[in-house]
């Protein structure tokens, strides 16, 4: 009972990195239609420039307050400077745009940070909470909490704010958005800013578990996929919820199906993206696109 | 028109070919150069790995500053193999046909080591200290031109096996590793080495991929196994999860940590020191964050070398002293042979090495090899972490040798 | 493009592919056959994802089916690595078509998403199945002689066979995508419910098309087995499957010859940024991408027919004015 319990709750320490991945993947795509496959290297950029400034001495909220700011101007930027010029293009070119993207954000940042592991600050205790036979991480559930603070802000903010529902209004239907007076344009950059914004986080969440190094992301970007596939793109809730989920079924069935083991862990939480899309492609809480003739 | 213009030009371009790609007497070889050849993953998911490349570079450019080497300078050729076979093919194809290196130096990777393995014995090219632990470099019957260099991975886990079975005699063993060449190879040195005994020793083994954000699941899996030894055969990142996720569970067996990640300063201290105490590892270089070695000649010239050579480089990353002993190697056997620097007499000088001591290695290791023994480095000696340093115990243990 | 022209031009393109072995070393005839074979993948993707529509991210999948097929083949079996090429490509047929079966409940994202998933789940299924497979130790195989005692050396051979095999392979696409399958395949891309309506089977042209893609791809997948002379997992990890996203985007969505201007790019424009920039290639790599896109939306044939369609219109245009237009 106690090997179960523990392996939920390590479950669900692993699920909240997920779905902090997976919440930015889904805002950028819910803003922009746009799957950013260079999500995770930007999310780690802003994390090694977290690193520089916790390195210069300044104190980690400091940090990590200027970090969330330039997240948020550079995915404006980026989407203003590198987007722009092929938004009307076909799909799979703004995809090879993103790839791009994410080569030079990779290359760039082992180049001025080398590619060896570096560790990267906690503001949570690193003392481990015992409660009868189960040990939690005081970090695991920070991360955890911030996760949730951030995923109710952003809710906040496009529920109850202007520039949130003018967003959208422009995600929806750009054209008549343009027609209302809203800066479509404007409105993609601020989506792209905002999910730039959300992926840092998860990243400084992130570093201290599995350290700090310009691959970081690559890992996690998969199961953040199978986190937004379950819980659906259209859902940012769905994303972290589908995050935690993915996170306990994988320790759950690495620990008690012996024939799978640790040696297809990947391929549990890829059979899982499958069935979902065949099930119920739009996730268990997104809403089902369809298509007018 | 167009038609006679471009055959003219390709008659033309056929001419220039040939012209161009006679090969040369002695490959790589010119009145004041030697070509050496290297492949490493600057980019990927090893690209960690890379600084050795750069280290190695640096050394031949303070080589060549103090002269190079009977009059010739080292010319180290290196490209980017990103840890794929086939790019790694490419790339020693192009270093060998196109560069016409003299000879391959510390190609790093098991998988692509093994993709160039029989071209480059078929080419007849000195394939020299490569850069990984697996034990099927050391074949000079089948392979007579490539040569091993680190102490391998399976002789390392039979060391492991031999203490356990003298000092541990009721050990349950529960071993974590990574899910391939490397993992599988520290594996099958231990199981090797407890013989019958791994039956009933072994209770429970548990495999991770380099793709995994955490282990936590199978460190928990571990501990209520009920083992009271730890085989911990994991990279740097993972090791340091291990350690502390042991730790913060309660979980306190005898801890056999692979030498891969025994650096204090990029596993121990981020894992926590005090979690680190009581670790085994068995060691052949000197640790360059263990403040045991801060007067010692060797360990201070390196750091002279890398502060003038290689200023990127960081100094508590134990890649750039691995770096920079096998380097020294190369050069050695460049010095031995004199001003033949053909391919034949490169691989006679390597197998030709006796007693060579260099400072950065353990005091008492020397390098040995032989037309019969192509593994250089075949001494370690296990090592205690007391909570501030290795501190090393037992006698320089001899590699087992299979029979 | 009028008929003629093309022809032409491939005659020319076959000529100078010919000849290249007379002045190209051992090493550059390696790199051209890993052209080939790359352009052969990137022709299946391409039948799949800009003719019919449907985004594979993980044709490395069924290039590593091909592969490993030819490799098991060869080192279990003694199978001549000629009857492996055939055999590699039926299991891809039949495999492709069976993913293909589920896949036609996706669209679009959800389709990539799970192909995604496929290329992922490749490298560790191998190594898993170890006894086939040789895990991550892979399997080495012999570089092949050439046949019938021929006075070639290995390389120009395969250089040769991975020719052959590619223009065989060419001729049978433009074929295939030029009359009724073609339309239908590409209706089923712009609008499926019209052509549904108009009485094409859009779910077993769907599936088809998937099968034939992924033979395409796993042919080339043994092929590149034979050159290589070694598989391992390692080889076939997802940046394969975007790699080969990336060579057919820039070569030209839904055209023939885009293949091989991709698989140009994509073999030699990483080995040129590692010469242009030894500290941080990849960056220049994408560097090199962004601007391509920027500077070529469709891909290197997509824009050279919107250039020509433009210029023949332009030269239409003047003789039809005067003779309609009311003044």
């Amino acid at each position: 009972m106690d090997t179960l319990i523990q392996q939920v709750v390590s479950g669900l320490a692993t699920g909240g990195i997920y779905g902090s991945l997976a919440l930015a993947l889904v805002m950028i795509y819910q803003a922009t239609e746009v799957v950013n496959y260079a999500q995770g290297q930007m999310a780690v950029f802003s994390t090694y420039l977290a690193w520089s400034m916790l390195n210069a001495g300044l104190p980690y909220w400091v940090a990590f307050a200027a970090t969330l700011a330039i997240a948020f101007v550079g995915g404006l930027l980026l989407e203003r400077i590198l987007i722009r010029p092929v938004e009307n293009a076909p799909v799979l070119t703004i995809v090879i745009v993103c790839i791009g993207l994410l080569v030079i954000l990779n290359s760039v940042s082992g180049w001025i940070y080398s590619y060896i592991q570096k560790p990267f600050p906690s503001p949570f205790s690193s003392r481990p909470i015992q409660v009868g036979n189960i040990y939690f991480g005081a970090h695991d559930l920070g991360a955890l909490g911030v996760t949730l603070v951030l995923l109710a802000a952003l809710y906040a903010f496009f529920r109850f704010t202007t520039l949130g529902l003018a967003m959208r209004a422009a995600a929806q239907n750009p054209v008549s958005s343009r027609l209302c007076g809203i800066r479509v344009g404007w409105m993609l950059a601020v989506g792209w800013g905002l999910a730039a914004m959300v992926g840092a986080v998860g990243g400084m969440m992130v570093a201290p578990v599995v350290f700090l190094d310009p691959n970081m992301m690559s890992g996690i970007l998969i199961y953040a996929f199978a986190s937004a596939t379950l819980g659906g793109f259209t859902s940012p809730g769905g994303a972290v919820l589908g995050g935690l989920i993915v996170g306990v079924i994988e320790n759950l069935v690495g620990t008690y199906v012996s024939f799978i083991g640790t040696e297809l862990k990947l391929t549990v939480a890829l059979a899982l993206i499958l069935i979902v899309l065949l099930v119920r492609p739009s996730g268990l809480f997104g809403r089902a696109t369809v298509h007018r003739v | 028109m167009v038609k006679r213009g471009f055959l003219l030009t390709l008659v033309l371009a056929v001419a220039l070919a040939a012209a161009s790609s006679a090969p040369a007497q002695t490959p790589g070889v010119t009145a004041n150069e030697i070509k050496i050849g290297n492949t490493n993953p600057y980019s990927g998911p090893a690209s960690a790995y890379g600084t050795i490349g750069k280290a190695i570079a640096a050394y031949f450019k303070k080589v060549n500053d103090e002269g190079g080497v009977n009059g010739h300078k080292i010319n180290f050729i290196t490209y980017d193999d990103a840890y794929s076979p086939p790019k790694a093919v490419e790339m020693v194809r192009k270093l060998v046909e196109q560069d016409q290196v003299a000879a391959l130096f510390q190609t790093l990777g098991t998988p692509t080591n093994t993709a160039i393995h029989k071209y480059v014995n078929q080419q007849k090219v000195p394939h020299l200290f490569v850069a990984t632990g697996a034990t099927k470099w050391n074949d000079p019957k089948s392979f007579p031109w490539t040569m091993g260099w680190q102490p391998n991975y399976q002789t390392e886990g039979r060391t492991y096996a031999a203490y356990i079975l003298k000092n541990i005699p009721d050990a349950k063993i529960g071993i974590l590793y990574q899910n391939d060449d490397y993992g599988k190879d520290y594996r099958k040195g231990l199981l090797d080495g407890l013989g019958e005994a791994a039956k009933k020793m072994v209770v429970l083994e548990q495999t991770y991929e380099v793709t995994d954000p955490t282990i936590d699941s199978q460190i928990v899996n571990l501990k209520n196994s009920g083992a009271n030894v730890f085989f911990n055969v994991t990279i740097p990142k993972f090791a340091v999860q291990a350690i502390k996720k042991a730790h913060d569970i309660g979980w306190k067996p005898t801890h056999f940590l692979n030498n891969v990640s025994s650096s204090l300063a990029t596993v121990l201290k981020p894992a926590g020191l005090d979690a680190s105490k009581g670790l085994i590892t068995s060691l052949y270089m000197k640790e360059v964050t263990d403040p045991q070695w801060k007067n010692d000649k060797g360990f201070q010239d390196w750091v002279a070398f890398m502060k003038k050579y290689y200023p990127d480089g960081a100094l508590d990353d134990q890649s750039n002293a691995f770096g920079y002993t096998a380097a020294q190697a190369m050069t050695q056997v460049l010095k031995q042979c004199g001003t033949d620097f053909s391919r034949e007499n490169i691989l006679k000088q390597a197998e030709n090495l006796k007693n060579v001591e260099f400072p950065m290695l353990l005091p008492g290791i020397k390098v040995n090899t032989s037309p019969t023994d192509h593994a250089p480095i075949e001494q370690e000696q296990l090592a205690k972490f007391d909570g501030e340093r290795w501190v090393l115990f037992g006698d320089l243990l001899e590699a087992v040798k299979k029979q | 493009m009028p008929r003629t022209w093309t022809w032409g031009l491939a005659a020319i393109a076959l000529v100078i592919a010919l000849v290249l072995p007379l002045s190209l070393s051992n090493f550059h005839l390696f790199q051209f056959s890993q052209v080939y074979i790359y352009a052969i993948a990137l022709l299946g993707l391409n039948i799949l994802t800009g003719y019919n529509g449907q985004i594979s991210l993980g044709h490395g999948a069924f290039y590593a089916i091909g592969a490993y097929t030819t490799a098991i083949m060869i080192d279990q079996w003694s199978v001549p690595y000629g009857w492996t090429i055939p055999v590699a490509g039926v299991l891809c047929l039949v495999v492709g078509f069976l993913f293909g079966i589920p896949a036609l409940r996706l669209e679009g994202l959800y389709l990539a998403l799970a192909t995604f998933a496929l290329a992922l789940a490749v490298p560790q299924i191998l190594k898993y199945f170890e006894h086939w497979t040789g895990g991550s130790q892979g399997i080495v195989l012999g570089k092949p002689n050439p046949p019938w005692g021929l006075p070639i050396n290995p390389d120009q051979w395969l250089y040769f066979l991975t020719l052959g095999i590619l223009v065989v392979l060419l001729v049978l696409a433009a074929n295939l995508l030029r009359g009724r399958t073609g339309r239908a395949v590409v209706a089923i891309r712009d609008n499926a419910i019209a052509a549904q309506s108009m009485g094409v089977n859009t779910a077993l042209y769907k599936s088809l098309t998937f099968g034939v893609s992924a033979a395409y791809t796993g042919v080339a997948g043994a092929l590149s087995a034979v050159t290589v002379a070694y598989v391992a997992p390692d080889s076939f990890d997802v940046f394969l499957s975007i790699t080969f996203l990336v060579g057919i985007v820039i070569g030209g969505l839904a055209s023939i010859s885009g293949a091989i201007f991709g698989a140009l790019f994509i073999q030699f424009v990483p080995n040129l940024a590692q010469d242009i920039s030894k500290a941080a290639p990849w960056a220049i790599y994408g560097v090199f991408l962004i601007v391509f896109m920027y500077a070529m939306p469709r891909g290197i044939v997509g824009t050279v027919r919107l250039a020509l369609a433009r210029r023949l219109r332009r030269r239409a245009e003047p003789a039809a004015a005067p003779a309609g237009s009311p003044r």
